[in-house]
């Protein structure tokens, strides 16, 4: 089960050479403007011809250019989120969910309407048209008519860029129910890091045409090569504990005990925070009277020194892993070294609401 | 109110009234199909003679009138290649006919149509008819569900703008297929044909006055129209 993808096109710029199979679930695009993201879904979706290469969707083959093979756009059974929604004015939001339904072949498996409208809360939009939405509510049934054509495979293709903070944080849990709740694979193009991190099940990092990294999001959104060190990223995985009365909440990870800000889901939640490589202080002894309330211990796995004055110190918290950036200076100081213990300390306030995501599934095993 | 209507213009010129409106509704309806067709071509393909059609399609609206009904009778009359060919085969004479003069009516009002409708195509998003055919809907649906209805607009100004100018037509009209009452005699020839005899005034008086109040009703109509498609369309 996968989608696979071999794509080889020419531009006047740049070429775009990408060979990848991934697995079912959230697979992200991550790069930077021009680094040919949008290229790539686009041929995926078929809105664009590249001058080699060969798309499947498991054994659906969308386009093989030596076998002369490229199905029109109407016929791959896609569902394409833009980043523009592109509904269409003149119908009403009804209509619009169920355009893509009535081209959907019989025996395609649709969602039920009902369903998807309560998965997006948009049932109270149905009688309205489009030009009376928010930018928000127009992303949501941009989702549904997407999901509502049966489509064998969900592209989106920063979906979430036009939009503000708010309106962020309103359609992100949307997508993570969609990659928890409904069976069909998502290609998904996004520059965010924090983005990625809630949402990937694998990313594929992008740049100038070229896979740099390809893996799980813990994996490369901790590759120094692929965010830079001051987008170093670690993902833990942390189980929420309670709701305290002065607005912390206290998370479970396997490396001690987690206290951020007050987050919206229950007691007994799995959630993925992600902490950023420059917000974490190393300490080789528990450090004591500290404003900080966050104190993880771990054992060193990995150190890397940088180029100039950084190093990136890698700790095993329990599954998971944890990157610390600091100076080259302290980590001779504190003579830190691979296997040797060490403790971590992240301020509460450095986790802001998008770095926390609902657990994931991992990618399936039986592929 | 009727028989008012009947005893104020005399049958001659009640005639002309009812020949003229019947000309410009054939001429209007008949080429709208194409005109759509030409107007989508123009917006939206690349092909080899683009301008060149382009050329043909607004020719009418710059060459003399006369000229073009020349070219008409040359053409379509009894003894023109497509005239022939036409009363042979399907036993269709344009020349001399109400027919002919739709005809003329037709192809003095098409660029008028056809540019209408252009600018209504050029100004919808590419990018939703895409967004319809990755929903699965061929280029024929996508076209039908989506492109027409958004142009829409453009297609009831481009008519009612062709309509107009059908009712008015009067060069290509009388040299194609002359001046006869009953048969080819539209308003404007009628008034012509009035001011040629003595006493006309009174009967080309009213005729002024039926042409001015058709050419208003249109305007109004068309703007009221496309007003109520294009609020629609706008998707509030």
């Amino acid at each position: 089960m996968s989608l696979r993808i071999k794509v080889q096109h020419g531009f006047a710029g740049f070429d775009l050479d990408v060979d990848i199979d991934l697995p079912h679930g959230v697979s992200v695009l991550f790069g930077p403007s021009g680094s040919g993201k949008t290229t790539l879904i686009n041929a995926v979706a078929g809105l664009l011809r590249p001058d080699h290469g060969r798309i499947a969707v498991d054994d659906w083959v969308l386009l093989d250019t030596t076998g002369r093979r490229n199905l029109a756009p109407h016929r791959r059974r896609i569902g394409y989120i833009f980043q523009d929604a592109r509904l269409f004015p003149h119908l009403t939001v009804r209509q619009n969910l169920a355009y893509g339904r009535w081209f959907a072949p019989r025996d395609a498996r649709v969602e039920s309407m009902d369903r998807t409208v309560d998965l997006l809360g948009i049932g109270h939009l149905l009688a309205r048209r489009p030009g009376t939405l928010s930018g928000g509510e127009k992303q949501r049934v941009a989702i549904g008519r997407a999901l509502l054509s049966g489509p064998r495979l969900i592209l989106a293709d920063e979906p979430l860029a036009a939009l503000d903070e708010a309106r962020k944080a309103e359609i992100l849990p949307y997508f993570e129910r969609l990659r928890d709740e409904v069976a069909v694979p998502i290609l998904y193009v996004s520059h965010a890091s924090a983005e990625v991190a809630r949402l990937a099940t694998t990313v594929v990092a992008l740049r100038e045409g070229r896979v740099i990294a390809c893996g799980p999001p813990a994996q490369v959104l901790g590759d120094v090569g692929v965010v830079g060190a001051r987008g170093a990223a670690s993902l833990l995985t942390a189980r929420v504990v309670a709701h305290h009365a002065d607005g912390l909440t206290e998370l479970a990870t396997g490396a001690g005990t987690l206290w951020l800000p007050r987050i919206g889901d229950a007691a007994g939640a799995t959630l993925q925070v992600r902490i950023m490589a420059q917000d974490v202080i190393l300490s080789r002894d528990r450090p004591v009277g500290l404003s900080a309330l966050n104190i993880l211990h771990g054992t060193i796995s990995d150190l890397r020194l940088g180029d100039g004055p950084g190093a990136m110190v890698t700790l095993a918290v329990d599954e998971d892993r944890l990157s610390a950036r600091i100076t080259r200076r302290s980590v001779e100081a504190m003579g830190l070294a691979k296997g040797q213990t060490c403790h971590a300390v992240i301020k509460t306030v450095a986790v802001a609401p998008d770095d926390i995501g609902t657990g994931r599934p991992s990618p399936p095993s039986h592929d | 109110m009727g028989s008012d209507w009947a005893s104020w213009l005399g049958p001659a010129e009640w005639q002309a009234v009812r020949l003229s409106i019947r000309v410009s509704f054939w001429a209007t309806l008949a080429s709208l199909p194409l005109g759509i067709f030409v107007a989508y071509a123009l917006a939206r393909w690349d092909f080899w003679g683009k301008q060149v059609l382009n050329g043909i399609v607004h020719l009418p609206l710059i060459l003399p009138p006369v000229v073009t009904g020349y070219l008409l009778l040359i053409t379509f009359g009894r003894r023109g290649p497509v005239g022939e060919f036409l009363d042979a085969w399907f036993g269709i004479v344009l020349s001399f006919r109400w027919t002919g003069a739709a005809v003329a009516a037709a192809i003095m009002a098409f660029p008028l149509m056809v540019r209408a409708i252009r600018l209504a195509i050029e100004a919808v998003d590419p990018k939703l008819e895409a967004a319809a055919s990755t929903l699965g809907a061929s280029r024929p649906w996508v076209f039908a569900t989506v492109t027409l209805p958004l142009i829409l607009p453009g297609i009831i100004a481009g008519s009612i703008l062709a309509f107009a100018k059908a009712i008015g037509e009067f060069g290509a009209t009388i040299t194609f297929v002359s001046n006869i009452p009953g048969q080819t005699q539209t308003i404007p020839s009628a008034i012509y044909a009035f001011l040629q005899v003595p006493g006309g005034q009174d009967s080309a008086t009213r005729l002024v006055i039926i042409a001015i109040i058709i050419a208003m009703a249109a305007l109004l109509l068309s703007e009221y129209l496309a007003r109520r498609v294009a609020k629609r369309v706008a998707g509030s």
